[in-house]
């Protein structure tokens, strides 16, 4: 009873925060998009043993999807992406919002195959050589598709400027995110319960020992991955739309700074279970906005101090301490599952 | 496809480009040779994947500047970086790294990123974000009136040797040399055969940053630095410890002067807004070649 | 070797509180108003300053990151055209005066950074009017939300014309946009030429909006003359070594070399251009003054051409800066860091940017933002950087390109003929 009580209000506050805090539609937006990339990251990274630094390629790779589907729907992408074409080319009300909804959902199944074909090959590789793997993949791919001039090389792609009228423009894409956000969530809750749950986390407790009781380990692993891939795919589509225009190094496969910082959400918050993500990435979204706004110019070293703390010194993250100091809270509000899950 | 095809046509149509690019290669290939080589320490002596390696050259390469920016003669940058980076290495050692070496590798990948980002914006912030170098008023040798080196690029790449030789000299002769070298075999044996393992890798990190901050003092002599270079030879210092190994340094500097040579030959065919990508395409290969290589030697096992 | 620029050579944790009290947005600039004392000084009516009303603009502006020796070039250019505007008497409409007041954020020279810095400025701080940012890349990711929420933003650094081929209707450039630059370079060398068309042409451009479409620009001319491109590479965004294409310059020797990558890109080219002994007859490049290539590099950079979009030494005028001469004078004077060098024209377009919303608000006569947005596109005005007119998609089309090029030193405008002071070096004698 106290649990759906509790759900209700979360739910409650989720949906009521955009008309709460106008003026911050684009920050809140943000922090759901931090939860997402923070509870994918902790399916591979933290339920199932394996610490990717790449996952942001899903990210970029879904901007650049959903953006060439829209574009590719509508115009030639090669003219459309050159810098000197004099002409404009606009998109209709219809155009735009199907590209939205087409575009992110291509992009999530086109970063959950992508995830499949890649992890054949990384998947092979153990420990720190899956995360340099991986980091690998994420910054080649950057580098690549900046020389790749069919999609606008280094001058990024734009997309057009949302169409329908201003206050519903501030909320759309909060609940675009917070939407795939929730659905997420109630995924892992439902899918940590099942077989499959328990499947991934032997691979990270024992692989050996998993794959010696019968579990076909490459496909769950692969399994898990495409999942997680998928929705930090579609979260990229409904990004390339937020932000209009993205280019390549910095903003799509943008390594150094969010691929980074969704580890370390999930790090700051309790690594393998349900909660730990989102809290992380709440706390973590939260110090990184007020940083930059009060510690200008010293808030990279900041965060990087931060990072050097949560992983040194706190690695069990907030949902791990609680548990450790406060085992009744979690008798009470979460279910007896996940506190095994950070065993 | 054109450009790549005409610019192979090159090589063959004056051969003596050929030599400029190997000179050019393996100058540069020294120099990450070296970084690498200190990575290659750390992460053989205590199991630490140092993120931050470029982060340190870099660091290095700004006390040289800055340093003779006050009047101090450039050359003498290369053992005064040595120095004040060797003093870096172990304030870093004492605060970050002597609480990772136990921990789990994803820990010290992690530690040494935040690492990284704080001493790039730290540089950012002292010395500002332009791109800096020491002008040294040597002249450029030229030969065949076509392959040009700069007298402080020869300086440069032979302060590099007598660096590597010099480390290379300490590690074999001295009793601390055989002290890390024993640690990093087996650090359990080496403390009970009395061994101060702690002693030993405060040493060793403080040594890599020293050696790192050498080889950014002679960088910036010779090309340019910049606060947000560091991941530039990080990740060239991960593609060479990754394909020659740790603990084998001929390998080391076999993989440096390679992987030197190599990103100019990919520069000059491809273009080098390509550079980056052929590093770290080159780190993909050297991965997939191990990886096949383990499953035949688990194959064959079964 | 001199460093650049002054105030990012200051180093050690004193200067550190400088930058926080500089770029703290909520605060005034503190140093700024220290440089400009010695400005103000020279205005007599600066009482009438005192009860102006304030008129809030907002920016995101590079002062970290790849891009800030620009950022503070444009920061210093809108804080001198405020101060300037303030002395004399401020923005005076109805019966009441304003002063400008710019919010900054620092945008790390970073897009994604930028457009969220630029929601918050116009959510968060309610700025109704914008400056822009330094670069086309973070010009090309702010103009989308100042477009979605209908702000007037004036820009003064942005010069792709991708920035003017959307539709957009809030946007607004002083500049030429960035396919002029180097047109002239390429007029030039056909001019030089017996036969255009045996003319062989190497560019090499770094991989961003700015860069590319004076990649695209070059392309174009060069194709009208029929001319061959030998090379045509990018160059990476960490950019330190471009030996590489040298190397191939000196194999296929073309006519005219054409290299563009904002400061570094300028320093890097013609360091090497020097080492390698490139002797290429004719070479043009970008951001030579942002770069002071002349302060770092001395002889390597001689006969290098320079394209401007501004110089000191044209006969522009305005009532509010004087002659471009005067602006220069008045500018190094507020500005004492800028002493030993020529004043980029990154700095004068900013201030031109500020002059433009002086201008519209006047004409407006209303704080209204969509009336302040008609009377900016209605711009039609002379002012010491050269005329400000806007076409339908808000790039400026009353002002040409000048090309420099540096003899002894000096910079002396070369081309186009109306402009120039001074003949051609031709062909370019190498240190």
């Amino acid at each position: 009873m106290k649990k759906t009580l509790f759900y209700a209000v979360l739910l409650l506050i989720t949906i009521a925060a955009p008309y709460l805090f106008p003026d911050y539609g684009t920050q809140l937006a943000t922090l759901w998009l931090m939860i997402i990339v923070a509870l994918t990251w902790d399916m591979t990274g933290g339920q199932m043993g394996y610490n990717s630094l790449g996952n942001i390629f899903f990210y970029g790779t879904g901007m650049y999807v959903a953006a060439l589907i829209t574009i590719g729907m509508v115009h030639p992408i090669g003219e459309y992406t050159d810098a000197s074409r004099s002409e404009l080319m606009l998109f209709t009300e219809g155009q735009y919002f199907t590209g939205l909804i087409v575009g992110s959902l291509g992009a999530g199944l086109f970063c959950a195959l992508s995830a499949v074909i890649i992890g054949y090959i990384t998947f092979g590789l153990r420990g720190p050589y899956f995360a340099i793997g991986t980091l690998g993949v994420a910054i080649a791919a950057g580098e690549l598709v900046s020389n790749w001039d069919w999609v606008g090389g280094g001058q990024g792609i734009q997309l057009p400027v949302y169409p329908g009228d201003l206050d519903t423009g501030k909320v759309v894409f909060y609940f675009l995110f917070a939407i795939t956000g929730v659905a997420l969530f109630i995924f892992l809750k439902w899918l940590y319960s099942t077989r499959f749950g328990a499947a991934i986390n032997a691979i990270r407790d024992d692989e050996e020992k998993a794959e010696a009781m019968g579990i076909h380990t490459m496909r769950y692993k692969l399994t898990a991955w495409a999942l997680s891939a998928f929705f930090v795919g579609v979260a990229g589509g409904i990004s390339a739309f937020q932000l209009i225009h993205f280019e390549p190094l910095e903003t799509a496969y943008q390594t150094i700074n969010l691929g980074i910082f969704m580890v370390v959400c999930v790090l700051l918050g309790g690594k393998g279970t349900l909660w730990g993500p989102v809290v992380g990435a709440i706390l973590f979204h939260v110090i990184k906005e007020v940083t930059w706004n009060y510690l200008l110019g010293w808030q990279w070293v900041a965060l990087g101090a931060l990072i050097v703390v949560t992983v040194v010194y706190f690695q069990d993250g907030i949902m791990g301490w609680l548990m450790h100091n406060k085992p009744e809270w979690f008798g009470m509000r979460v279910e007896k599952k996940e506190q095994e899950g950070t065993a | 496809m054109d450009q790549f095809l005409s610019n192979i046509g090159l090589l063959f149509e004056f051969p003596i480009v050929n030599l400029k690019i190997i000179i050019d290669g393996l100058m540069i290939g020294a120099l990450f040779a070296l970084a690498a080589y200190g990575l290659a320490l750390v992460w053989g002596v205590m199991n630490v994947k140092n993120l931050a390696q470029g982060d340190f050259v870099i660091a290095g390469g700004y006390v040289a500047w800055y340093l003779s920016r006050h009047g101090m003669p450039p050359l003498l940058g290369v053992p005064v970086a040595f120095v004040v980076m060797w003093g870096v290495g172990w304030v870093v050692y004492r605060l970050v790294i002597s609480r990772v070496i136990e921990r789990d590798l994803f820990t010290s990948l992690l530690a040494t990123f935040g690492l990284a980002i704080i001493m790039a914006q730290m540089l950012n912030l002292l010395f500002g974000s332009d791109t800096q170098s020491i002008q040294l008023d040597y002249d450029t040798l030229y030969f065949f009136d076509f392959i040009d080196i700069p007298i402080a690029k020869l300086l440069g790449v032979l302060m590099a040797t007598a660096l590597a030789v010099a480390v290379v000299l300490f590690m074999k002769k001295s009793r601390m040399g055989q002290a890390i070298r024993a640690t990093s075999q087996d650090a359990r044996a080496a403390r009970v055969l009395g061994i101060d393992t702690e002693k030993v890798y405060s040493f060793t990190f403080s040594l890599n940053s020293a050696i790192c901050g050498a080889a950014g003092a002679i960088i910036v002599m010779v090309w340019v630095i910049q606060p947000f270079y560091g991941i530039t030879y990080s990740i060239r210092s991960f593609v060479i410890v990754t394909a020659a190994g740790l603990g084998n340094l001929p390998g080391v500097i076999a993989a440096g002067l390679g992987i030197g040579v190599a990103e100019q030959y990919g520069a000059h065919i491809f273009g080098i807004g390509y550079q980056q990508a052929i590093a770290v395409l080159l780190l993909l290969l050297v991965l997939v070649y191990r990886l096949v290589q383990q499953r035949r030697v688990r194959q064959s096992l079964k | 070797m001199r460093a650049y620029p002054r105030c990012a050579e200051e180093s050690g944790f004193v200067s550190h509180h400088q930058y926080l009290e500089e770029y703290n947005p909520m605060k005034k600039s503190l140093s700024l108003l220290g440089c400009a004392l010695g400005a103000s000084l020279l205005f007599s009516h600066t009482a009438a300053a005192q009860d102006c009303e304030t008129i809030t603009l907002g920016s995101a502006i590079s002062l970290t990151g790849k891009y800030a020796t620009n950022g503070i070039h444009a920061k210093n250019g809108y804080e001198f055209a405020i101060q300037k505007i303030k002395d004399a008497g401020g923005v005076q409409f109805g019966d009441k005066c304003y002063n400008f007041n710019v919010i900054y954020y620092d945008d790390e020279s970073k897009g994604d950074r930028g457009a969220t810095l630029a929601e918050r400025l116009i959510n968060q701080d309610k700025v109704q009017y914008m400056l822009g940012p330094y670069s086309s890349g973070l010009t090309k990711a702010i103009a989308p939300v100042t477009e979605k929420y209908q702000i007037p933003m004036v820009e003064a650094e942005g010069a792709s014309r991708s920035l003017f081929n959307q539709g957009y209707k809030y946007l607004f450039a002083v500049l030429s946009t960035s396919e002029q630059y180097l047109a002239s370079a390429v007029t030039l060398a056909a001019e030089k030429a017996d036969d255009p068309s045996k003319v062989k042409v190497a560019v090499a451009v770094e991989n961003d909006p700015f860069s590319l479409d004076i990649r695209a620009g070059v392309l174009e001319d060069a194709a009208k003359f029929d001319m061959q491109v030998v090379i045509d590479e990018q160059l990476p965004r960490d950019l330190s070594d471009m030996s590489a294409i040298l190397t191939k310059v000196k194999l296929l020797k073309p006519d005219l070399l054409i290299v563009s990558g904002h400061s570094k890109g300028a320093a890097t080219a013609v360091r090497q251009i020097g080492e390698q002994k490139i002797d290429s007859p004719m070479v043009a490049i970008t951001h030579c003054e942002a770069a002071d290539v002349v302060g770092n590099f001395g002889a390597a950079a001689n006969d290098i051409l320079c394209s401007t979009q501004w110089a000191e030494t044209l006969t522009y005028e305005d009532p509010l800066f004087g002659s471009a001469a005067n602006y220069e004078k008045e500018f190094k004077e507020a500005f004492p860091e800028y002493k030993d060098k020529s004043v980029p024209y990154q700095v004068a377009q900013a201030s031109a940017a500020v002059y433009v919303f002086k201008d519209a608000f006047e004409r407006a006569a209303s704080l209204d933002k969509e009336a302040v947005r008609d009377a900016i596109a209605a711009t039609d005005m002379m002012t010491f950087y050269g005329g400000i007119k806007f076409s339908e998609f808000g790039n400026n089309i009353a002002k040409p390109m000048v090309l420099r090029q540096i003899q002894d030193g000096e910079y002396n405008v070369v081309a186009p003929s109306e402009f120039a002071s001074h003949p051609l070096n031709w062909p370019r004698t190498p240190q």
